[in-house]
Parts: structure tokens; sequence; C-alpha cells
């Protein structure tokens, strides 16, 4: 008999979290609700994609929860430079992911819950799944006023908000996807989700900038957990299924087989920087120089996170023309990173005229260069 | 008459599929003859329009099918086209993605509901899309006349590959999206490979075959022998396949990672400025000093005090221990610090070795390389093996300045620190 694989694999994931669980095989079949262990934003991606990819959600529904360290997250046809402040990032390891689904940034750490509500595509009901969510919340703690917008955005108090949501479509199988911040650091989310790059010209979906605020704030009594356990519950109700949270290891190959490929390739340049759509950077900065100030202006193309295009013009005879052609020529065809900009740099100092002062000018430009990116 | 006395003889004796060959070509002789085949093998003609599936090349009048964009759901009605996975020309098999469309949050991938060649796209990137209205052209295959269906029921028992490669055309091809993605990248109908893993799923591995015996037939005859490495006895087919033109699937015995044709790529970006760097470097008289480091106590040392930098916000790497074990040696061998001062000490990092935060520097004296770090066994003092970290430096000096003495000796003063982490206390300014 030819088993199809998905629903094979299905049978492999339900086999294997059935000897964990007892009496819940009975509405396993209808629905599930599983839990992630792991706190690495690429694992929990890769968990979505593997369930996407694999499993046949034909008359069943599950319900993904899961929460990630310190991390940006980026829609699918997004800008990170237009969109976070890399810097900032990068000096707090504060992880940028890229996520499958479309829609806007987000700063995601312990104190915000992600929910995910995996359908057939037929069933996908974003306002439905949203609705879930609230009355959860309003059982939790009656006294909260939270609503959903036609934005598909969940709003306490009608003015801060608490979610986005984001949805991906694929042959058979859709999921919705929304953030809670619970007890998110603030401060980080609003640092990190501020741009500091100029002059971006781009076709990338732009986020829309938001009041936020979190649950805690409004009931300092409320918890990730409780809030998580009142979302399931109402999860099984309305889908009458067992009130069971499965946890699941998303590094498991055997329980999800060739998971680590996924969690693997949502990690490379290629997919994070790669896939930003093609984009323009017209910008001038000042430099300081032997207490002279100087105006440069940079015009760079980028395309799948490589450069296109590079002109940088400098005040006349400041660094030798030449000097200047060679960067902009070797710029071409070279990431769009400060890591590789800084290793083209060095490099290319080498076969420079060997002067003091050409190559602290060399430096200053070259730093200046890179902090464009 | 006769046809009826055909089908029962047939029936008696199994591999004499000639017989059919007698029988005059008409609507019931083959009706007769998918019966017939069916008694063989069922699955193995169950989607009788896979008969096409023969063919090896494309014929170009085939009948252009418009690709609809579908419902969404939602009552959704447009979208916006993010990325095409596809390009004119392309071929591409059923469920094979073709594009990423966006709306109001959710991004959609489209998948092909045919088999074919891309013709036309209906929109640029970042135009809008209406649902029910077409938006690619797909030319699917044309309709196989009836030689060509006699050929095909000429091959004597059929291969349990073909068999494979038969049914895959009518199910779902199985085959991850990263393998997907290969064969589009390298215009191969998934349809065509077929599959030797799990339920017939298709693996990188028969992409890359299926792309070297292409290779292997553009390439002239006498190289192929050494391309293709001797198939055994037991996996061949039975030998009458193979001057019918048709493309058999044989599965080799040893994968080949054969990229297939040459590509020719620009030198772009950082290998250009490499290649103007190593060539100006050929003219200065360089030499090497290799040497291993055992950096087991340092590891331990940088475990215990990770925490603490945590606590400060700092990822601490091993950048600061080399970078400082490095700057006490220069105190001893200033001319190796000869153009620059205590900060601009340059370590340039082999493929394989990690740096922090980069700096650039001006052009310098030494070089030392890293490689990374690995455990090995090691003698010890008492002549029992432990577990070490092993790491190789390579140092390349400019022989113009540097002799090898002072090379040589810097590199042991610089080994020993890393050595033993605590010596560095005794010399610190």
């Amino acid at each position: 008999m030819v088993i199809p694989s998905s629903l094979k694999n299905c049978f492999q994931l339900f086999y294997v979290l059935k000897i964990s669980a007892a009496g819940f095989k009975y509405t396993a079949n209808r629905g599930l609700i599983l839990q992630s262990v792991s706190s690495d934003v690429f694992q929990n991606l890769a968990v979505e994609d593997w369930i996407h990819d694999n499993m046949n959600l034909e008359n069943r529904q599950v319900l993904f929860l899961w929460r990630n360290s310190p991390t940006v997250v980026i829609g699918r046809h997004q800008n990170p430079w237009q969109e976070c402040n890399l810097k900032i990032m990068r000096k707090k390891n504060i992880k940028l992911a890229r996520r499958r689904s479309g829609g806007g940034t987000v700063y995601h750490d312990l104190g915000n819950i992600n929910f995910t509500f995996f359908t057939s595509k037929k069933k996908y009901e974003r306002m439905e799944n949203l609705k879930l969510v609230v009355r959860a919340l309003k059982g939790l703690r009656p006294q909260l006023h939270v609503c959903a917008t036609d934005r598909y955005d969940l709003l306490l108090d009608g003015n801060f908000k608490i979610s986005g949501t984001a949805a991906k479509l694929g042959k058979t199988v859709a999921y919705h996807h929304c953030t809670l911040l619970c007890s998110a650091d603030k401060i980080n989310l609003s640092s990190v989700l501020k741009s500091p790059y100029k002059g971006i010209k781009s076709n990338a979906t732009p986020s829309m900038p938001a009041l936020v605020k979190n649950l805690f704030e409004e009931d300092p009594t409320l918890t990730c957990e409780m809030v998580m356990d009142a979302v399931a519950a109402e999860y099984a109700r309305c889908h009458q299924i067992d009130h069971h949270i499965t946890l699941i290891n998303p590094a498991d190959e055997t329980v999800f087989p060739g998971i680590n490929n996924k969690t693997k390739e949502l990690q490379t340049w290629e997919w994070i920087y790669g896939k930003t759509p093609k984009f323009s950077i017209s910008t001038c900065f000042n430099m300081v120089y032997e207490q002279s100030l100087l105006e440069a202006e940079v015009d760079i193309h980028v395309k799948h996170g490589r450069i296109e295009v590079c002109s940088i013009v400098l005040p006349e005879q400041w660094l030798p023309p030449a000097m200047c052609n060679e960067l902009e020529k070797n710029l071409i065809g070279s990431k769009f990173c400060p890591s590789e900009t800084t290793a083209l740099a060095s490099t290319l100092l080498r076969i420079c005229p060997q002067s003091y002062e050409l190559h602290s000018k060399w430096s200053l430009l070259c730093e200046n260069v890179m902090t464009l990116m | 008459m006769a046809a009826v006395r055909a089908l029962r003889s047939c029936s008696q004796t199994a591999g004499r599929l000639i017989r059919v060959h007698h029988i005059r070509p008409c609507s019931s002789v083959r009706f007769i003859k998918s019966k017939y085949m069916s008694i063989f093998d069922k699955s193995a003609f169950k989607f009788s329009h896979q008969h096409r599936s023969f063919r090896t090349s494309a014929i170009s009048n085939g009948q252009i099918v418009q690709f609809k964009l579908s419902d969404i759901g939602e009552g959704i009605t447009e979208v916006t086209v993010k990325e095409w996975y596809v390009k004119e020309g392309d071929s591409v098999s059923q469920f094979d993605s073709i594009c990423e469309v966006q709306s109001d949050k959710a991004s959609v991938t489209i998948t092909s509901r045919y088999d074919g060649i891309i013709r036309k796209l209906h929109y640029n990137l970042d135009e809008i899309a209406y649902v029910g209205k077409p938006l690619v052209d797909i030319e699917t295959d044309a309709l196989k006349d009836v030689a060509s269906e006699e050929d095909v029921v000429e091959t004597p028992a059929v291969s349990h590959e073909e068999h494979t490669h038969q049914e895959i055309k009518g199910h779902k091809t199985l085959a991850t999206p990263a393998v997907r993605r290969l064969a589009m990248e390298n215009n191969i109908k998934l349809s065509e490979v077929v599959g030797t893993g799990k339920d017939n799923r298709i693996l990188k591995e028969d992409i890359l075959n299926y792309l070297a015996k292409q290779t292997g037939a553009i390439l002239p005859p006498s190289p192929k022998p050494e391309i293709i490495p001797p198939l055994p006895k037991s996996k061949t087919v039975p030998a009458a396949p193979k001057d019918r033109g048709i493309k058999i699937p044989i599965p080799i015995s040893k994968p080949i990672v054969f990229a297939g044709k040459d590509k020719t790529e620009a030198v772009i970006g950082f290998h250009k400025a490499m290649v103007k760097t190593m060539t100006a470097a050929l003219k200065i008289p360089h030499f090497g000093y290799c040497d291993e480091i055992d950096l087991t106590q340092l590891v331990q040392l940088r475990e215990e005090l990770k925490p603490l930098a945590q606590v400060r916000g700092v990822k601490l790497s091993f950048m600061p221990f080399f970078i400082k074990a490095a700057s006490l040696g220069l105190l001893h061998y200033p001319i190796l610090n000869a153009s620059v001062d205590e900060n601009c000490q340059n370590i340039t990092y082999k493929i394989g070795g990690t740096y922090a935060k980069p700096v650039i520097l001006p052009p310098e004296v030494a070089i030392g390389a890293l490689g990374k770090i690995q455990v090995l066994p090691r003698f010890n003092g008492n002549g029992e093996v432990f577990k070490a970290q092993i790491m190789n430096v390579s140092w390349s000096a400019d022989h113009r300045i540097i002799d090898g003495a002072t090379m040589a000796r810097f590199s042991n003063l610089w080994k020993s620190y890393l050595e033993n982490p605590a010596s560095m206390l005794l010399d610190l300014k």
C-alpha cells in the first residue's frame, strides 16, 4: 500500500508524541497543541516550515506555541536595513531572522509569546484565530480591554498594540502566526526597531510603527505561562480536542526528519540578507580629518544583498582618484556587509602607496562607508 | 477476429510483447494494447497520458495554457508579485513553485498546476496581480502520435526503474524544496529524474546523477569511460531499450559530484582585491613559520570567564587572548612592531577561524594565520594520552625586515602565553 509521505510523517509525529501522553490519542486526529522547548528562533521557524511541508491538515488543526531569545524577525519581503538598527543588534547580540510569512518587523524575547495556527488552506481564517486569543485573555482577566482591528492587530485599551499578525499560504496548508507582548523589554524593542540608515529607496514591504504595551503593565500578576495555557485551553475547547500541550524539541530528527536542514537554511546569509528586494542608498556623510570637515556622497545599489552599483564622491584630490575608483570597483559584487567590506578594504590597502596619510584617510573613508551597512 | 485471437495468445505468453506489433494500428488495437499491458503490471500504465514521458526532447508546438491566479481565500482579489522563481523558457513540473505573492501580511507561494515550459510572465516584480486573471502562460507537452506509442509498447519487460519513473509522473513528485530549487536552477524536470529516496523521493544525489548523465551525453564518446564509473553488471537494464533512444535512468553505484557545464564567473569584490594584493605580495620576499599551540588551558580559562563577561554584556571569544598575547610578545620583539603601534595589530584569520570586530589596518610586516581549534590526542608529561585543543598557526613575514630567528622566538613567546594564560599576568604592563 502506498502511504503518501505527508501522512506518514504525520503518523510518525503522532506516534512519537503518543508515547509521552496518555489519553490524547483519541482527539489527536482532530487537532494538536505543540509547545517548543527551544528558544532559538531558527529552530522554531524550522518547525513551522516542517509542519507546513510535511503535515496533512485536511481534517485537523495544529496550534504551535513558542518563544525566542532576543531576536528581530523581519517579514519575507522586507529590508533589514530599513527596518532595524543592525549596529545595536550586533553589539547586543540580538539575532536577526527572516520568516517565510509576509507582514512587518517584530521584536521577540522571552516576554513575547508566538502563536501559530496551522490549518488547511480552506480553513484559513485569521480573524477567527484572533478572536480566540481575545476570548482566552478575557477569560483569564475579564477586566482586560483587548480587541482585534481590521489590520489583524490586537490592541490593548484601544491604543496600544500588543500583537501583530502574519501568514503564509502554501499548496494545501496555511498558517497564521501572531505575537503577544506579555513582559517584553520595551527599551530594547524601541531601540532595535528604529533604523538609523538614511537615504534608502526600496519597494520592500514597510512596517507600520505603533505604540506598544505589555499585558504585564496592565496586570502584573500575568505571566507568559498563564497566557499560553489560557490560549491552549480555549483552542482545545473550540476544536473539541484534549487540553493537552505536547512539548516538542525542534532539533529532534526522529520526530521531524529533515528539520535540521531547514534550520540551517534559515540561518544562511543568502536567506536573511540575500532575499532583500533590491534597493538603493543615496546619502552623504561627514568626515572630520585633521580639523577639517569633509562631505562625501554615496550612491549604492544592492541586489540579492550584494552591491551592484557603487559611486563614492569625495572632495577633490582629498584622496587620489585611482584609490577611490579601486574601492568602488571592488565593492561591486561584494556583500553589503561590514565584515566583508573591512576585509576588502584591508586587502586593498596593501597595494596602495605606503603613506601614513593616505592610509589614515582610507581607513576613515572605509569606516564611514561601513556605517551604512 | 484477428485482434481477438492476438489478445488470447498474448495473454498466455508473458514477455512476448512483439506480438502486438503485428496487429494493424487502429483504435481497437490501442484498447487491446493497454489492456494487455495491464496484465503485466497495472501500475505501469495507470495514467495513459504518461506515454508522453518517454519523449526526450520538448516539442515546441505544444498547447499554450494560461495559468490563472487561483483564489487565495478571505475574499482577497488582488496581490503584489514579490518574487519570481521561474523565468521565460524554464521548464516546470506540476507542484513546482512559480512565484511568491503578498497580500495584506500574507505571503503566498503559487505552484504550477501543469508540466511544461514557461512562455510568458504576465507581471513584473511589485506589480499587482488579480485573482482569476492569467499569471503565467505555460506550454504543455503535445499529445503523442500513434507510432510513438507503438515504440513504447515494443519495449520488453520494463525495468523497475521505469515503473518508478511513470508512477512519479502521476503522483506528486516528492522532493524537498532545496532539491526542487536545484532542479529548477539546472532546468531539470523533476518528472524525468528517478528518485532513490524513501517513497521514490528525489534526493540531491539523484539530481546530480541526472546532470552527470546529461553532461556525459554532450561530451564526445571517448572521454566518457573516465567520467562515468563502470556500471556493475547486476544493475544494468535488459539490453533492448538502449537503442530505442529512450532515456532510462540507471542508478549509478557511486554518486558523482559533477557540476555540469563549466561556469565562467567574473572575479568580483573581495576576490578581485585579493588577486591584486597577492600579485603585489609575490614581489616581496616572504618566509613562513608554522607551529601548533595547545590551547587546552586557554579553553578552560575562557569557559570560566565567559559568564563573568556575559554579566558585563560582552561575548568572550578567543580574539582578546590572542591579541593580548601578541601585544605582550611584541614588547620583547619590537622589530615586529616596526611600523605600527600596539593597537594596530593585524592578525589575518584563515577560513575556519572567526574574528570578532574587524578593524582596518595598515600593511604589516608579518601575518599570522590561525587555523581552527581541533581536539586531538597528545601525550602529557607522564606519557599519558589526553584530549588537547590544538590550533595551528602559520606566520608569514617580510624577509627584508624580519629574520627567521626573531619570528621563531616571537612565535614561541606568543605560544607560551597562550598555553599558560596565567603567565600573561606576570608580564602585564
